[in-house]
């Protein structure tokens, strides 16, 4: 665990330097531990698989404040605790097909069928570890091994909106479509980031474990939202 | 309401950006130049953070369907045409736009500038900002034929600005890392030693640099974690990326170091051929730059005053028909 500069408006409190669950669980632990705190002068706090990142104003919150406040939540260990009683949200997708083109490939490619996989994928108690690389996409842990594949050695140069898929160990939902190299899967019917809600903009936060639910087509034509920016 | 009658370079309307939904992925967003944006925002009698159309290069056709105040932080090529003629505008003082006329910012010579009008510009407001970012449409876009709606000003008064800030040249200041150790030795002395010009790849987001290739150890792969305006990310190419304002919130290339926040003003007036040094610094020196950067904004927008020197039309033609044309050219 070390605490890292980055820049003089923000300070990085790292757990480790891979993609692990349990850096995670201490991550989300350390992230509850400051918010509860309430201190003045803190903009954004942000949680990735490894680390936390506060940003924050060091002309209203001192560095040597914040620095002992972040080491204090460093050895909170409650998380992983609180994770696995957390209720999961249940997210409708749509397998295969237009909506999901590489199944039948991510099936061949694990020696399972296609009806395995989604079985196994609906099992899953998916955790949101982050939100990035667009506003409101979560990066899922959960996944068995066998389900661990390389990105597509060419990626897509649209990949649909709400395109739910797998890479490298972790699952993702599409909010926006945009270039992509994940396996795509399935389709969920829900609007993933909207403007108007303040509140909540994005549907997932760091810290939430979603279950998968396949659907039917006519159920996704039936429980399709229309997001402004659709 | 203002009307975009022509914009041929980007443009956009920004404030003091998004803070608060980074764990959401959504960029903080807002002006390059803060500082400056707080100055036109001065001039035109609003707070620092009202919302202003951010120009580079080249600024936008405007007409104003009402009688209007404006003002100009920049250095530019501005002017008034209407039915009376056409009138160069001078940056860093307020001017009144009649209903009709229209104003031209034929060209932006600062790296960025800002034109606020009085009552500040209400486009679309969300997530607790007005900035635009383009990626996820948040913000109201701007471009050819759209309008703007203005906010109520009550009866603004002309000001000016005491002194006309300037950007100083010399070198970035960086605060080492978040992975210094993920570049050799010989690297840091050439990313601190070289120099760096801006290339074409250059917009809101981040600006990629030429100049020395700078070599990892280990690779320029990290497992994402955040990033932040001025962060200065180092793909496999050893081509520095140096992080602006609409940035991702994660990302994934070591970062070798960070602009420090007094800085990140003017870093973003750096353009396409911009050459820029980087110099390291230790955290107290950065705070310490932080701080007298406040002061100095602070000390700036005091000096905003009522611009006395305003030409009073009335009253010189009525002083011209008592005193003659003596005093009038003296």
């Amino acid at each position: 665990m070390k605490l890292i500069e980055l820049g003089d408006g923000a300070l990085t409190l790292e757990f480790g330097e891979r993609i692990d669950p349990d850096a995670n669980a201490r991550v989300m632990a350390a992230r509850d531990a400051l918010q509860a705190l309430g201190l003045d002068g803190i903009t954004d706090m942000v949680p990735t698989w490894r680390s936390l990142t506060v940003h924050f104003d060091p002309l209203r919150l001192p560095h040597d404040r914040l620095r002992q406040a972040l080491l204090q939540a460093a050895e909170q260990k409650s998380a992983l605790a609180i994770r696995r009683s957390a209720t999961p949200t249940i997210v409708p997708v749509c397998f295969g097909g237009e909506f999901g083109p590489d199944l039948a490939e991510v099936a061949a490619a694990t020696g399972r069928s296609e009806g395995e996989v989604i079985t196994a994928l609906c099992a899953l108690d998916l955790h949101v570890a982050l939100i990035g690389f667009l506003p409101g996409f979560p990066y899922l842990g959960g996944l068995p091994d066998w389900l661990d594949l390389p990105r597509r050695a060419t990626p897509r140069t649209a990949v649909p909106a709400n395109s739910f898929a797998i890479a490298g160990g972790q699952a993702a939902i599409y909010p926006w479509q945009s270039p992509g190299g994940w396996h795509l899967l399935g389709r969920t019917p829900l609007t993933l980031f909207d403007p108007a809600n303040a509140e909540r903009p994005a549907r997932f936060a760091p810290g939430d474990v979603l279950r998968i639910e396949a659907i039917s087509p006519d159920e996704f034509q039936g429980l399709r939202e229309h997001p402004r920016h659709a | 309401m203002l009307e975009i009658l022509a914009c041929p370079f980007p443009a956009s309307l920004q404030d003091a950006g998004r803070p608060g939904y980074r764990h959401l992925g959504v960029p903080l967003s807002g002006a390059l130049d803060p500082e400056w944006l707080a100055l036109a925002n001065a001039l035109a009698g609003n707070p620092p953070d009202a919302a202003a159309i951010e120009m580079r290069l080249a600024g936008p056709r405007l007409q104003s369907d009402a009688d209007a105040l404006f003002a100009i932080a920049g250095d530019v090529d501005a002017r008034i045409v209407g039915e009376a003629g056409t009138h160069a505008v001078a940056a860093w003082r307020s001017h009144r736009l009649r209903a009709g006329e229209e104003l031209r910012i034929d060209a932006v010579r600062s790296g960025v500038a800002y034109l606020a009008v009085a009552g500040g510009l209400e486009g679309r407001r969300e997530l607790g900002s007005r900035s635009r970012y383009e990626r996820a449409d948040l913000g109201s876009p701007f471009g050819p034929g759209m309008t703007l709606k203005v906010g109520a000003s009550g009866t603004p008064i002309p000001r000016r600005l005491g002194v006309v800030p300037a950007r100083s040249g010399g070198p970035l200041r960086v605060i080492p890392g978040p992975q210094r150790e993920r570049f050799s030795d010989a690297a840091w002395d050439d990313f601190l030693g070289g120099e760096f010009v801006v290339g074409r790849e250059a917009d809101r987001m981040g600006l990629r640099l030429d100049g020395p290739r700078l070599g990892h150890v280990g690779g320029a792969d990290i497992v994402s974690d955040a990033v932040t305006p001025g962060a200065i990310q180092v793909p496999g190419d050893g081509r520095p990326i140096v992080l602006l304002a609409d940035c991702q919130t994660v990302g994934g290339y070591a970062k070798i170091a960070t602009v420090i926040g007094a800085d990140l003003p003017r870093l973003g007036h750096a353009l396409p051929g911009t050459r820029l040094r980087f110099a390291a610094v230790s955290l107290e020196q950065a705070l310490a730059a932080r701080r007298a950067a406040a002061d100095a904004l602070g000390a700036s927008l005091a000096a905003v005053a009522p611009d006395t020197t305003e030409p009073d039309l009335a009253a010189l033609y009525g002083a011209n028909l008592i005193d003659g044309v003596i005093d009038a050219t003296n």
